[in-house]
C-alpha cells in the first residue's frame, strides 16, 4: 500500500472515478491546469478537455450549471477554489442543488459533488480561511464530508460522487501535504470513525481538528488520562450512534472543530447528544472551537484563533476537575 | 401574422394557446369559489410567445421556466388535471403536492424543475444544454424568463459560459413589464435601453420580437433551434408582451373577465372596460382574428374547439379538488436520493 500526501488522494480519487464513469466531469477554476494546489494536475491531459473544463470566475453560475447537468444525468464535480467564494454560488446550491430532488416530488436527482478547501492557515485572512461547515448542515438535501485524513479524502470523495445527492467536500489546506497510507477503500458516508479508544472522555472532531485532538491524547495520556477520539468524517449523514456510544462509556465530551464557536457544528451535535445520553453525561458538553471573530490574517492572530491540542487537552483536564495539572 | 404550418398544425397550436388560456381562467375560478392555494402566477397575455416557441421542440429537448409556468409546462403536453392538482398541493400533482404552482416538474415531458428565484434557472438550462452536448445529442433546452432576470447577475455569469462553450440553449425572455403598459421597453430599473444589447455583448445573437405575433415568435424561435442543434450556439430572444390587467393585483382577478372569443369577429361584443386589451393587446383574439381572416377556419369550428377546450378544463379541475391530499408521512420522505 502506498503512502501518498492528501492532495495525491484526491487525485487518484478523481482519476478512478473518470475511469469507472464516463459521466464524471470536472469543473472549476483553472482545473485543467491543476488547480491551484495541482488536485487536479494530470487529468485534462489523462481524460481531455471536454471532461475537465476551466470555467470563468463565476462560482454561481457553475454551480448552477453543473446542477442543472446532474439534473439530467451527469456527475459533476465542481472545484471551488476557497470555501469563502461558495457564498456566491448559495443560491444555487441551496434553492436548487439542495431542494429539486425534494420540490421535483423525486423526479429529479442531483449527483453534484462540491469539492471546496478551507481553514485558516497561512496568514491568509479573512477571504481565504474559513470553516463555514455548519452553513450546510442547516440546509436539507445537502451532505456535508470533512476528511481528516488521506485514506478517507480519496475514500470519501468516490462515495460522494457516486451518491446521487449533491454533497459538499471540504477539504482542509493545512492537511494537503500531509501523508498516510491510502488503500483501495470505498469509504461510506455517516460513518464515523474512532480514531483511538479512551475510557475517560470523549472528543469529537473533524477535519484537522482530528490530529489536534490524537496529539491532546498523547499529551493526556502521560498524565494518565484516556480519551476516546472520533473523527466524525461527515457531518451529514451524522454518525450519532458512534458519538452516543462513547459517551455511556466515557461520561464526559468535547467537540472540536474550527469554525467560530457561535452557531457552529458544535451546538447541533451537543444539543442531539444530551438529548440522547443526557442521564449518562457526568460533565456538560464542551466546545473547542474559534472566537467570534473573522479570521485574523497576522500569525500572531491566526494562531489564536485556531484551536489546537493545548485547549483540546485543556477542555478534557476542566471536564473532569484536573485543571490544575 | 400566423405561423407558415400545415392546417392540422396550425390547428393544434390554437387548441394550446385556448388550454392554456382556459386553464387558468379555470384556476382563477376556482379560487374564487374557494379552493385553497397559495400565491400563483398567471401566463394570460403571453400565449402566442409560449405556444408557437414550445410547439418546435421534440421530445428530448428540456425546458427550464419560472413561477409564470402555467403555459408552457401545458404547452409540453402536461395533463391539466394533474397541473391543477400540484397548483392546488394534491397528491396527484406532478410532483405529488411538494412543489406547488412555484416549482411544477415533470421530468417524463422535458419540464425541468421550476425556479422562483429570479435568474435561478439560466444557470441551470445553461448546464442541461451542457449535458445535452457532452453527451453527442442534438437535443435543445429552452429557457424562458421574464424582464426581470435581467437584473440578475447569475443571468450574465450563465450566458457567458453559454458563448464561451458554444451550448444548444435558447434564452427566451418574455418581457411583460410595466413599462411595456407604459408603451416603453424595458421595465424601469435596468439602465440599458435595449435588453437584446446585452447578450449580443457576448456575442450571443438577440432579437426582439413582438410576442404577441405567433408568427414572429414561431420564425424567429425556429431559427434558433436551428443554430442550437447545428451546434451553432446559444440565441437569446426577446418576445414583448403586453401584461395582462388581471395579473397586476397581488392575487390574479379576472379584470377582463372569460375571454370572449367572439369578440374577435363582432366589434359589437367588445367591452367598454379594458376595450385596448380587447381590440390590439390580447395576443389569443389576435390570433383568432388572423386564423379567422386567412380563411383556416370558421367561427363555428372556433367556438366548438373552445368548447370542447372547457369542458376539459371543467374535468380537470374535477379531477384535482377530488384528489386527495399528500399523506402527511410523505412531508419528511425525499429529502435525499436513496
Amino acid at each position: 500500500m502506498a503512502a501518498q500526501n492528501f492532495l495525491e488522494a484526491i487525485r487518484e480519487g478523481l482519476r478512478e472515478e473518470m475511469a469507472r464513469d464516463a459521466a464524471v466531469y470536472v469543473l472549476g477554476e483553472d482545473v485543467a491546469l491543476g488547480g491551484p494546489f495541482g488536485a487536479t494536475k494530470g487529468l485534462a491531459e489523462e481524460f481531455g478537455a471536454s471532461r475537465v473544463l476551466n470555467t470563468p470566475i463565476s462560482e454561481g453560475a457553475v454551480m448552477g450549471m453543473a446542477t442543472g447537468a446532474a439534473a439530467l444525468g451527469l456527475r459533476p464535480v465542481v472545484e471551488v477554489m476557497y470555501i469563502d467564494f461558495i457564498t456566491l454560488a448559495m443560491d444555487q446550491l441551496v434553492n436548487h442543488a439542495a431542494k429539486l430532488h425534494y420540490m421535483s416530488g423525486g423526479q429529479i436527482r442531483v449527483p453534484l459533488t462540491i469539492r471546496v478547501q478551507g481553514g485558516a492557515v497561512g496568514a491568509s485572512g479573512a477571504h481565504h480561511s474559513q470553516s463555514l461547515e455548519a452553513w450546510f448542515l442547516h440546509v436539507p438535501g445537502l451532505k456535508v464530508v470533512a476528511p481528516s485524513n488521506p485514506a478517507d479524502a480519496k475514500g470519501l470523495l468516490k462515495s460522494a460522487i457516486r451518491d446521487d445527492n449533491p454533497v459538499l467536500f471540504i477539504e482542509h489546506r493545512d492537511l494537503y501535504w500531509s501523508r498516510g497510507d491510502v488503500p483501495q477503500t470505498v469509504v461510506p458516508l455517516g460513518v464515523a470513525a474512532v480514531r483511538r479508544a479512551g475510557a475517560d472522555a470523549t472528543v469529537v472532531a473533524f477535519s484537522r481538528m482530528v490530529g489536534a485532538a490524537l496529539e491532546a491524547a498523547e499529551t493526556l495520556s502521560a498524565s494518565g488520562v484516556s480519551i476516546e477520539v472520533i473523527d466524525l468524517r461527515s457531518l451529514c449523514p451524522l454518525d450519532l450512534d458512534t458519538i452516543v456510544g462513547s459517551v455511556r462509556k466515557t461520561g464526559r465530551l468535547v467537540i472540536a472543530h474550527e469554525a467560530v464557536e457561535i452557531g457552529g457544528a458544535g451546538a447541533e451535535i451537543a444539543a442531539r447528544v444530551q438529548e440522547a445520553a443526557f442521564d449518562y453525561l457526568d460533565a456538560p458538553v464542551t466546545r473547542v472551537a474559534a472566537p467570534f471573530t473573522p479570521v485574523p490574517a497576522s500569525p500572531a492572530l491566526e494562531k489564536l484563533f485556531v484551536p489546537g491540542r493545548d485547549r483540546i487537552a485543556s477542555a478534557v483536564r476542566r471536564l473532569l476537575g484536573r485543571d490544575a495539572e | 401574422m400566423l405561423p407558415d404550418l400545415p392546417q392540422a398544425e396550425l390547428i393544434e397550436l390554437f387548441r394550446v394557446m385556448l388550454t392554456m388560456r382556459r386553464f387558468e381562467e379555470a384556476l382563477i375560478l376556482a379560487t374564487k369559489s374557494g379552493v385553497s392555494v397559495g400565491h400563483f402566477h398567471v401566463y394570460i397575455g403571453q400565449e402566442c410567445t409560449g405556444a408557437p416557441a414550445l410547439s418546435l421542440l421534440r421530445p428530448d429537448d428540456t425546458i427550464f421556466t419560472t413561477h409564470r409556468n402555467h403555459g408552457h409546462v401545458l404547452a409540453r403536453g402536461a395533463d391539466p388535471g394533474r397541473v391543477l392538482a400540484e397548483i392546488m398541493g394534491r397528491a396527484t400533482g406532478y410532483n405529488s403536492g411538494k412543489g406547488g404552482t412555484l416549482h411544477i416538474t415533470a421530468r417524463e415531458l422535458g419540464v425541468l424543475p421550476t425556479s422562483a428565484v429570479v435568474g435561478g434557472v439560466v444557470p441551470l438550462a445553461t448546464g442541461a444544454a451542457f449535458a445535452a452536448k457532452q453527451k453527442g445529442s442534438d437535443a435543445v433546452c429552452v429557457c424562458l424568463f421574464g424582464d426581470g432576470v435581467l437584473e440578475e447577475g447569475a443571468f450574465y455569469e450563465a450566458i457567458n459560459l453559454a458563448s464561451l462553450w458554444t451550448l444548444p440553449v435558447i434564452y427566451l425572455c418574455e418581457n411583460n413589464s410595466e413599462g411595456a403598459i407604459a408603451g416603453g421597453f424595458p421595465g424601469s430599473t435596468i439602465a440599458a435601453r435595449s435588453l437584446t444589447d446585452l447578450p449580443a455583448a457576448f456575442r450571443i445573437p438577440a432579437r426582439a420580437v413582438d410576442g404577441a405575433d405567433a408568427g414572429e415568435v414561431h420564425g424567429v424561435v425556429k431559427e434558433a433551434i436551428r443554430r442550437a442543434r447545428a451546434g451553432e450556439g446559444p440565441s437569446f430572444i426577446e418576445a414583448r408582451t403586453v401584461r395582462w390587467p388581471g395579473s397586476r393585483p397581488l392575487w390574479p382577478d379576472l379584470l377582463t373577465g372569460e375571454t370572449d372569443l367572439s369578440c374577435a369577429w363582432d366589434a359589437a361584443r367588445i367591452p367598454e372596460s379594458h376595450g385596448d386589451w380587447h381590440r390590439s393587446q390580447d395576443g389569443l383574439l389576435r390570433f383568432t382574428r388572423e386564423i379567422l381572416q386567412a380563411g383556416r377556419v370558421t367561427t363555428g369550428e372556433i367556438l366548438a374547439l373552445d368548447e370542447a377546450v372547457r369542458s376539459r378544463m371543467q374535468q380537470a379541475v374535477r379531477f384535482a379538488v377530488d384528489s386527495p391530499y399528500p399523506a402527511p408521512e410523505t412531508a419528511f420522505d425525499g429529502v435525499f436520493a436513496q
